[in-house]
């Protein structure tokens, strides 16, 4: 008989600490069905009959976030045999406001109170028997971090699970509360059990928009409502609330005793400095500085080389031993073993090229995520919301979309990846669409080969490329925050800022290797089958008469060569019909420094500069420069590399989203280099066609859609039925 | 009576009502900032908004637009 335990507590409170400690490496982590809500699962150590559920972080059970709506769907519809209530011994008035609700539900609750080192190094006192006698259930001590307590709080919570018994309910509001309380328990059908009633009750008081889904006959409740209110003079979901604190406020005087004078924390001495009015921004930037420099441009940039150059590349060298890389390893064996040339190259440059490109990130991506890892529990990255919210809130951003975008500065594929720091689901959805848009270093070449060719390296191309990005980014933001996608969810900022704590090495390295994973597992195969999908089109083709394998400098017979003549067509209103360039920035799918080279092979120079010097004059020759601008812009906020997609595809976790945000890009890309060529033609040479009626209609249409009114929504918009059944 | 939106830095003040309603108003209520509760205005961050403040004994931010939801005295 296996039982079934679930975690719940406020975010911060070392919940997933907890998690950790209980279950080890017996861990399973997927997603809630139909949400991006991370779902974590693992068995008990030492004994694999319990099962271990992991709920979201949250405050209370309203119904108003994601993460909250979650939990509670999975307690009303799974019904774990107990429920560990994880709260902060050093935070106690808030965290008992979670357990609580916890406890109305009718089942077994054991609290367990963590951090009791840190409480008792303070010297306060906590009386845990009158807290247990107060709140009517079962409450133990731990310190999850040095994991003192904990396997007896699991084996308190399985024999309590065991028992079935769920908790009394001790727990008084005003008597008038009560009253109404009681009168709307009898008006509930016989379908919700006894235990569960005054949940039940409590949520229809409050008039919670979603409760009555989870309810075969919802009792109207309204006289009740309008008579409490009445006498009161408070909305009921106010008066719930009051009546919660004021009954955790008379439980905390009599169980916990603070040591004497209030004093300075050592947090709050962090605090004062890194948050100054006056330092909090310096600070800012030389911790963002030394995130970028670390993991972008030093480090990371050795870890990359190595994957991408050593490891899939010629070779790399260990303390002066020299270790072949392994498209050199595969290659002499396939040479060995006289393998066919066109599997040769399927291997080669199909698949072990695909692997490259996902595992060639992953050395850096993890880099990054130490950082991450360490900014987030250490306590840092609530402070860099606080910090950077005004900026970014203006459009549909979170403060902490700024980490993501910075990074992205750099490569776009862990950019998105750092997006999942952000809990808001609006605010990282919106992060992960347009993270993208910043120019990444993969990208400079391609503004160097533009700059150089048709502006005589002109200064101010590549700051306006930056420009583009980030202005394509403030309008996204404006315009998709009043779309229906995502102007259906609230987003309310108010958000603890937890105190500032050393993380344990251990967390740290296990945040890391999950978010790596997951990018290995979930945007590898994305990367891999679309990379050999491109090699496919780019190395077979017709000449002379037949089909056939083709050499690199043949890609003017490719498959791929015909479908760009098939394209370049809806390219010619930006100005770039001519199939080599459709062809080129297709190639830039698979990593974006890709178009330079493919445009020097369709030129006819086999091997260019990063910046393709040799081919400035070709290409100034071919095309005009309000053209080669409007390319650019295109490249620039086109659908990014496939690894990138991979990224998104990851983080979205939603196909339909997916989809969405690869749109957008796409066509924004278009509709802007659109109206960058057609304006600009009118400008420079004042030619006027329907091309230029469709871009000042586009541009008419864009300004619509910046300044047009919107309201912010204030009900959560989930289907509950879907989720609840997802769940079962 | 004034709201918690104009209250300087280094104050404390009580919190007499909640005006407003739908999900930020919940929020806050549920964050611990209730009627007759005790709030202390700690900082304003560098940028001028949000502020933080110390509420039962931990630190909440808010914005100040939803600052302006809680009238205090």
């Amino acid at each position: 008989m296996s039982v079934k335990i679930a975690l719940a507590g406020n975010p911060n409170c070392g919940k997933t600490t907890l998690f950790n400690a209980l279950t080890g490496s017996n861990q399973f982590v997927g997603n809630w069905p139909g949400v991006t809500v991370e779902k974590k699962e693992g068995r008990l150590k030492g004994n694999k009959d319990v099962v271990i559920m992991d709920l979201p972080g949250i405050y209370s059970l309203s119904p108003y976030t994601l993460e909250e709506v979650v939990a509670r769907n999975y307690l009303i519809n799974e019904r774990p045999d107990a429920i560990i209530n994880i709260v902060d011994g050093t935070n106690i008035e808030r965290n008992l406001y979670l357990s609580t609700q916890l406890i109305e539900l009718g089942i077994p609750v054991l609290m367990a109170v963590n951090m009791m080192d840190i409480v008792e190094k303070s010297g306060d006192k906590i009386n845990i028997s009158k807290l247990s006698e107060r709140l009517g259930c079962e409450v133990t001590t731990i310190s999850a971090l040095k994991g003192t307590g904990i396997m007896k709080a699991a084996e308190r919570a399985v024999a309590l699970a065991n028992a079935k018994k769920a908790a009394p309910k001790v727990h008084k509001f005003a008597v008038k509360v009560e009253n109404v309380l009681t009168a709307v328990e009898d008006k509930l059908g016989s379908d919700i059990p006894e235990e569960q009633k005054r949940f039940f009750a409590v949520k229809l008081l409050e008039k919670d928009d979603k409760i009555g889904e989870q309810m075969k006959k919802v009792p109207d409740v309204s006289a009740e409502i309008e008579m409490l209110e009445k006498e009161m003079d408070d909305d009921t979901e106010s008066i719930i609330t009051n009546e919660r604190y004021v009954y955790i406020s008379s439980i905390i005087g009599e169980c916990y005793t603070k040591a004497g004078k209030e004093t300075l924390t050592v947090s709050d001495k962090i605090d004062k400095i890194v948050t100054n009015r006056w330092l909090a921004l310096p600070i800012f930037a030389v911790v963002m500085i030394i995130v970028y420099a670390v993991s972008v441009t030093t480090v990371g940039t050795w870890a990359t080389d190595w994957a991408n150059d050593g490891v899939f590349g010629d070779g790399w060298s260990l303390f002066g031993l020299e270790i072949p890389g392994i498209p050199v390893l595969v290659e002499g064996a396939l040479e060995a073993i006289g393998c066919a040339d066109w599997l040769m190259g399927l291997i080669l440059d199909g698949i072990v090229a695909g692997v490259g490109a996902v595992l060639g990130f992953v050395p850096q991506m993890l880099v990054l995520f130490i950082f991450l890892a360490f900014l987030e529990a250490c306590g840092y990255m609530a402070r860099v919301a606080f910090i950077m919210d005004r900026i970014f809130r203006k459009f549909g951003l979170s403060g902490k979309s700024f980490i993501p975008m910075l990074i992205g500065s750099g490569c776009g594929v862990p950019g998105v990846m750092a997006s999942r720091t952000i809990e808001n689901d609006r605010d990282r959805k919106m992060t992960i669409m347009t993270t993208t848009f910043v120019p990444c270093g993969a990208k400079l070449p391609i503004i160097a080969l533009i700059a150089g060719a048709l502006f005589g390296g002109a200064w101010w191309v590549a700051p306006s490329a930056y420009f583009v990005g980030i202005a394509a980014i403030i309008c996204s933001g404006i315009i998709l925050k009043k779309t229906k996608m995502f102007a259906g969810d609230p987003a309310p900022f108010v958000m603890e800022l937890p105190a500032y704590h050393m993380p344990t090495a251990g967390n740290v390295l296990r945040s890391m290797w999950e978010r790596g994973w997951s990018f290995m597992k979930k945007a590898g195969t994305i990367i891999l089958l679309s990379t050999i999908v491109l090699w496919f089109l780019m190395s077979f083709g017709w000449m002379d008469g037949s089909f056939g394998m083709l050499e690199a400098e043949e890609l003017d017979y490719s498959i791929l060569a015909a479908l760009g003549g098939v394209f370049a067509p809806l390219f010619a209103p930006l100005g770039w019909g001519d199939w080599k360039m459709a062809v080129a920035a297709i190639t830039g799918l698979i990593a974006k420094e890709n178009v330079v080279g493919t445009i020097g092979i369709l030129f006819g120079v086999a091997e260019v500069a990063e910046d393709g010097a040799e081919i400035w004059e070709q290409l100034a020759a071919s095309m005009s420069a309000v053209a080669a601008y409007s390319f650019l812009v295109f490249n620039l906020l086109c659908a990014p590399c496939f690894a990138a997609m991979g990224a998104i595809k990851r983080e979205m976790n939603n196909i339909k989203w997916f989809w969405f945000a690869i749109g957008y890009q796409t066509v924004l890309a278009y509709a802007v280099s659109l109206c960058v060529y057609q304006i600009g033609m009118l400008c420079s040479a004042g030619a006027f066609g329907i091309g230029t009626v469709v871009a000042f209609l586009l541009v008419i249409g864009f300004i619509y859609l910046l300044f047009r009114p919107y309201k912010e929504s204030t009900t959560l918009k989930v289907d509950m039925k879907k989720a609840a059944m997802g769940i079962k | 009576m004034s709201t918690l939106k104009e209250i300087p830095c280094g104050k404390t003040v009580k919190v007499t009502k909640l005006t407003g309603e739908g999900p930020v108003r919940r929020r806050i209520m549920d964050m611990g900032i209730t009627k007759g509760v005790e709030v202390f205005v700690r900082k304003v961050a560098p940028l001028g908004d949000p502020v933080e403040v110390t509420v039962r004994g931990y630190e909440l931010s808010l914005r100040k637009a939803d600052a302006e939801m809680i009238q205090v005295e």
